[in-house]
């Protein structure tokens, strides 16, 4: 598997440098790539750094994709699937065993890692994507189910270098800590909103009977209707936070301050 | 996963003509995948019935036909299941996730499969997985098993939460079979108790496949409830739930319908309580002699002793949001 050929943009590399001046040179003579870069930032600042400085929101609009994923050889594969769908507007067409899921595709076979294996049997929600325009679970969906059908994964979310507002809002109010749990929480929420447009109801709903239109949620709503997203940071004040901010598009107070 | 063919089916009869006794369809996946993947479900081949046009939600002259392939969350947010079965609505939007509520099928709920951890646990005795290895829960953990119809064979406990509803509203399962005859099941005969065959969770024979789920009117829509109770306030599989409805003539109970969830390996119909609320005055010293006379029949474990104390409580505060509502 090949690594992403692109080179660090002027951009990056000052923002990198801002943050690790002294591990610059060493870093651009070894010839990192975007990939590795992006990992590094997330370590070095678990976004909380990142999300006020300059540059830092288009960087992390741009998705991340391998270039070039060699094929499965088809005469290799006991049970092999042609499978074309559409993963953030673009046709893919994959070659697929029979039994892998559409997140392990995504992540595999197509190269997209930002959704997240997490319990790998539908309790955590890590793996939560949007198909044709619903919030699902990609660890039990099989890929080959999901012939012309059409995905959005976390790196569709942003529209050119512009951040979608539900990610937006996940960074203002700090709505994680390790992140792995992120993506899936912010397709999740992206979809929630949405659903509550609809009017779709919830167990918490008080009159199930009535069916009012629109529905704006309440901290206690955005709890039952994301309880399919675990985070074992803890991270659930700041997400309900950031979801209602998103929701509202009005400034939600932030749960925490900088020291000093 | 064991390797599989994947075969898609466009209808019903293409369906029912490629189902062989190692094959297994595939609706919404939550289950199966997951049960596939841990080696309790091994099927060689998947059928797809992703694109059988069975997902349709309709009036029909006796009440309503729920498409065996509509999904949970459609079917719980149906303005006409909102309106006149909302304790269905309530019941659907208490199980899993809106990510799994959005993927599972009408149909697939039904037929979902014991979370019994020795059930999933291949190295472990279980008669429902391999039947005559025994029932490592029987003297095991089973703080989350069964009070009412257990068998020395089994003690699980059924997992649905829509289920419990469709029992208490009187709902029936139609069925196409392979010569492609149609049959319609009760919901109180489809899931069966454990006896001695634990293996076989319900009267659907290998190969029929459900095709929609059908309601009769009821007058409950204005007196009803689903009430869960669970280790979290939010997706978790049920301690206990209580599923009620009331037809009210003045304060007076002229038919109760009362289902509950967690406590065995069907959805449980609380007959003794149903038969005693007959007639009677909706007050509540009668909830508690409805709901003591239920639970004076259960036959608790080991470890779950609480749930009759807990059931006993449910069925009240169930009684007692469906006379408000």
């Amino acid at each position: 598997m090949k690594q992403n050929k692109s080179p660090l943009s002027p951009e990056e590399k000052k923002l990198f440098g801002d943050l690790m001046p002294e591990e610059l040179n060493e870093v651009l003579s070894s010839g990192l790539q975007r990939r590795h870069f992006l990992k590094l930032m997330g370590l070095a600042s678990a976004g909380l750094l990142v999300s006020h400085m300059v540059g830092a929101e288009q960087l992390f609009a741009r998705s991340v994709e391998f270039d070039e994923i060699p094929d499965l050889i088809p005469t290799a594969i006991e049970n092999g699937i042609n499978v074309s769908f559409k993963v953030n507007s673009n046709n893919k067409k994959v070659l697929i065993d029979s039994r892998m899921t559409l997140l392990d595709t995504l992540r595999e076979r197509i190269g997209l890692t930002g959704s997240k294996k997490g319990c790998d049997h539908g309790q955590c929600g890590a793996c939560t994507v949007i198909v044709d325009g619903n919030r699902v679970l990609s660890c039990l969906t099989l890929a080959a189910s999901c012939e012309g059908k059409s995905v959005i994964t976390i790196e569709g979310l942003a529209k050119d270098n512009e951040l979608n507002p539900m990610q937006q809002a996940f960074l203002k109010h700090d709505g994680f800590q390790c992140g792995f749990c992120t993506p899936g929480q912010i397709c999740s929420a992206v979809a929630l909103m949405k659903e509550a447009k609809e009017g779709q109801a919830s167990f918490v709903t008080s009159n199930i009977r009535e069916q009012a239109g629109a529905v704006m949620l309440s901290d206690e709503e955005i709890a039952e209707r994301m309880s399919g997203n675990i985070c074992r940071c803890g991270a659930y004040p700041n997400i309900v936070a950031a979801i209602k901010e998103a929701q509202t598009g009005k400034n939600i107070e932030q749960n925490w301050l900088f020291a000093g | 996963m064991i390797p599989f063919k994947f075969s898609i089916a466009k209808n019903p009869s293409e369906a029912l003509g490629l189902i062989h006794p190692h094959a297994a369809f595939l609706a919404g996946g939550t289950n199966i995948l997951d049960l596939m993947k841990e080696h309790v479900a091994q099927p060689s081949e998947i059928i797809d019935l992703g694109r059988l046009p069975l997902n349709t939600i309709k009036p029909t002259a006796t009440g309503i036909s729920l498409g065996a392939l509509a999904k949970n969350t459609e079917t719980a947010n149906h303005q006409l299941i909102r309106k006149d079965y909302p304790m269905l609505s309530k019941a659907i939007l208490a199980g899993a996730s809106a990510q799994i509520r959005n993927m599972a099928s009408n149909g697939g709920n039904l037929l979902q499969r014991t979370r019994c951890s020795y059930f999933y646990d291949i190295n472990m005795p279980c008669n429902k997985r391999v039947p005559g290895s025994g029932c490592a829960a029987m003297k095991g953990f089973n703080r989350m098993h069964a009070i009412f119809g257990w068998s020395d064979q089994c003690v699980a406990v059924y997992p649905s939460d829509m289920a419990i509803a469709l029992s208490a509203l009187n709902a029936s399962v139609k069925v196409m079979q392979q010569n492609g005859s149609e049959r319609s099941i009760p919901f109180t005969d489809f899931h069966l108790l454990p006896k001695d065959h634990p293996e076989k969770d319900n009267s659907l024979n290998h190969g029929e496949l459900i095709t929609s789920i059908e309601l009769p009117k009821n007058n409950f829509a204005g007196h009803s409830a689903y009430i869960k109770v669970r280790d979290r306030n939010s997706y978790a599989f049920a301690l206990v739930s209580v599923a009620a409805g009331f037809e009210l003539e003045g304060n007076s109970i002229k038919t109760a319908h009362i289902a509950m969830g967690g406590v065995a390996h069907k959805p449980w119909r609380a007959l003794k309580a149903e038969a005693f609320l007959k007639d009677k005055t909706a007050t509540f010293a009668n909830f508690t002699k409805a709901a003591d006379l239920e639970m004076s029949a259960a036959k608790p474990l080991s470890h779950n002793k609480f749930k009759i104390e807990m059931g006993k409580q449910t069925l009240i505060h169930a009684f007692e949001v469906a006379l408000k509502v």
